[in-house]
């Protein structure tokens, strides 16, 4: 089922049309209630009469994650904070979060784009979804909570973790579709296995899976072990949330909402917009958010675009999976990660900044991350016990800033490998 | 009184201690004790040594985190209660002991080397109750 056809299948110049007249609205609207966006374009020497059609989004300054953080935190809001109805945050670049403000109509297009996503997956109104994304200031799970309601499915709101809660109202309640981070889904598979329930027991047929770069192999190992098509959503809290793009059920590439989100594909290097079909920068241009509208906003995710007419009827254009990053961010269990952030940290301990090195793993289907640190002179210490006391702070810190574990291992001066230039901080053995 | 006691932090992976007997062998510089207490992360290389400061600065320029630290050594009686018969007399006395290491080389007396919290302290309640504490030049002499 198509959610709305009008939209979800317009030709490209009705779309453009569309595009055209929201985006100078938006424009419009920004330049005369957000000062940094009005400097931005005062500095291009732009005022909005300049932007005549999609066309002219080219034009327009970029605006990045730092823009946020620099008016945290609520000085991109385009509206007082008497019509802001719901607040997210996500993890910014240097501890401080990234926070976005929700209009009441904002919130109902999250739900109409998350609605559109699920129907694009296969869901329906008969369905028993079980929401195990978070719930709180991660978009995740309130994201896929309106858009289930929205369609009138019926929603489980367990949110994450809790694993066995979470098969046991698989079983009793007869969950249909299930909404996690792909790796949970491979988690929640081998404790299924542990736990002697296989999947001919469970009515379980579509899992809703993001937050996290996933493979194709990773698709395959899913869908067979619980027996189910695996789709892949999209979406990241500055232009929305989950919902932003969606596969269909032929799970060929993402279709981008974009008569709510304008794609671009640009170099990182060069900023240059670069023609369909080439892989580069994502970038976003929201045109019918009220709270906190974002022209050109780099997301840092590497894809490719592609205009074609899909076999499911739709013409929204398709991303495909992200194939990295342009900066150091990690996902690491659904958490963004930079590891600017666990420098910070460790700077902030009082002694001096030490060497550190990150190793990301995925052991069985889950992430971990191992941090590396030098024991310095200042650190060192005689006594066993204050050596573990000193892993114990770093740890107990990294994780209250980070909102995930991370296991801490103290090693030798100098044995982490010096460079010229850029130090590799991170090591990523996720096969990805 | 005071010992310095030569400790370094080794991560655990092979080849480390004996990069360190080697770097202090061609140096000159005698062991006359050690031990060496392992965590399942890392290893704490504690010795007593000819020559603690020359030592350390071999250890630091090879890039070996080391340090000196203060302890005191307890010749005790080879025989058995002996021990205990120390350790009752500190912990009469609320001396509190991070930790402790021993060796003999005849059947006389034994040394005791030991990490108390407060090392004044602890050498007072020891000469109080004449118990014999080994000196410094005769520690690193061994």
């Amino acid at each position: 089922m198509i959610w709305n056809e009008k939209m979800e299948c317009a030709s490209r110049d009705e779309m453009r049309a569309v595009q055209t007249i929201r985006l100078k609205e938006t424009v419009e609207r920004i330049y005369h209630s957000v000062p940094s966006y009005r400097q931005k374009m005062q500095e291009a020497n732009l005022v909005p009469r300049d932007i005549r059609s999609i066309d002219d989004l080219c034009k327009l300054p970029f605006t990045i994650k730092n823009d946020l953080r620099d008016n945290y935190p609520f000085g991109m809001f385009t509206v007082p904070m008497s019509e802001i109805v719901r607040i997210h945050a996500s993890s910014g670049t240097t501890g401080k979060p990234t926070v976005v403000g929700y209009t009441r109509k904002d919130l109902n297009s999250w739900s109409e784009v998350v609605t559109r996503s699920l129907c694009m997956a296969g869901v329906h109104r008969d369905d028993i979804v079980q929401v195990a994304y978070g719930y709180g200031l991660f978009t995740g799970g309130l994201g896929l909570h309106y858009g289930c309601e929205n369609l009138g499915a019926s929603v489980i709101p367990i949110s994450g973790g809790n694993t066995d809660k979470q098969l046991q109202l698989m079983q009793d309640f007869g969950t249909s579709v299930i909404a996690c981070t792909p790796s949970y889904s491979l988690f929640l598979a081998e404790e299924m296995e542990a736990a002697g329930i296989k999947k001919e027991d469970l009515k379980l047929r579509v899992g809703i899976f993001g937050a996290e770069p996933w493979t194709e192999n990773m698709r395959r190992e899913i869908e067979s072990k619980l027996g189910i098509k695996a789709i892949d959503i999209y979406g990241l809290s500055e232009i929305i949330g989950p919902g932003v793009s969606c596969e269909c059920e032929y799970q060929v590439g993402m279709h981008i909402n974009e008569d709510h989100f304008v794609p671009e594909i640009i170099d990182p290097i060069t900023l240059k917009p670069l023609p369909a079909g080439e892989i580069g920068e994502l970038v976003f241009t929201t045109i019918t958010k009220e709270g906190i509208p974002l022209i050109r906003y780099r997301t840092r995710d590497l894809t490719r675009l592609n205009y074609e007419k899909c076999a499911c009827g739709r013409t929204l254009v398709r991303m495909e999976k992200c194939k990295g990053r342009s900066d150091d961010m990690l996902i690491i269990r659904g958490v963004n990660v930079f590891p600017s952030q666990i420098e910070s940290v460790l700077l902030e301990m009082s002694e001096t900044a030490p060497h550190y090195l990150l190793i990301v793993e995925r052991e069985g289907n889950l992430d971990t991350l191992k941090l590396m640190v030098e024991v310095q002179e200042q650190f060192f210490s005689d006594e066993i016990r204050q050596l573990e006391a000193l892993r114990k702070k770093i740890t107990h810190k990294l994780q209250s800033t980070l909102g995930i574990s991370v296991d801490v291992k103290l090693v030798e001066p100098k044995t982490i490998e010096r460079t010229a230039g850029k130090a590799k901080r991170v090591i990523d053995n996720r096969k990805l | 009184m005071i010992i310095k006691q030569l400790t370094v932090f080794l991560e655990n992976k092979t080849g480390r201690l004996n990069e360190v007997s080697q770097l202090l062998g061609i140096s000159g510089i005698n062991i006359s004790a050690m031990t060496l207490a392992d965590t399942s992360e890392f290893g704490i290389l504690r010795m007593i040594v000819s020559e603690p400061e020359k030592a350390l600065s071999i250890l630091k320029d090879a890039e070996f985190s080391a340090r000196l630290t203060d302890v005191i050594c307890l010749n005790s009686p080879n025989e058995p209660g002996a021990l205990a018969r120390a350790l009752d007399i500190l912990s009469g006395e609320s001396v509190f002991i991070e930790y402790l290491y021993a060796y003999s080389m005849d059947n006389k007396s034994a040394n005791i080397v030991l990490k108390p919290d407060n090392i004044q302290k602890c050498i007072e309640v020891l000469q109080k109750h004449k118990m014999e504490l080994v000196s410094s030049s005769e520690m690193y002499k061994i």
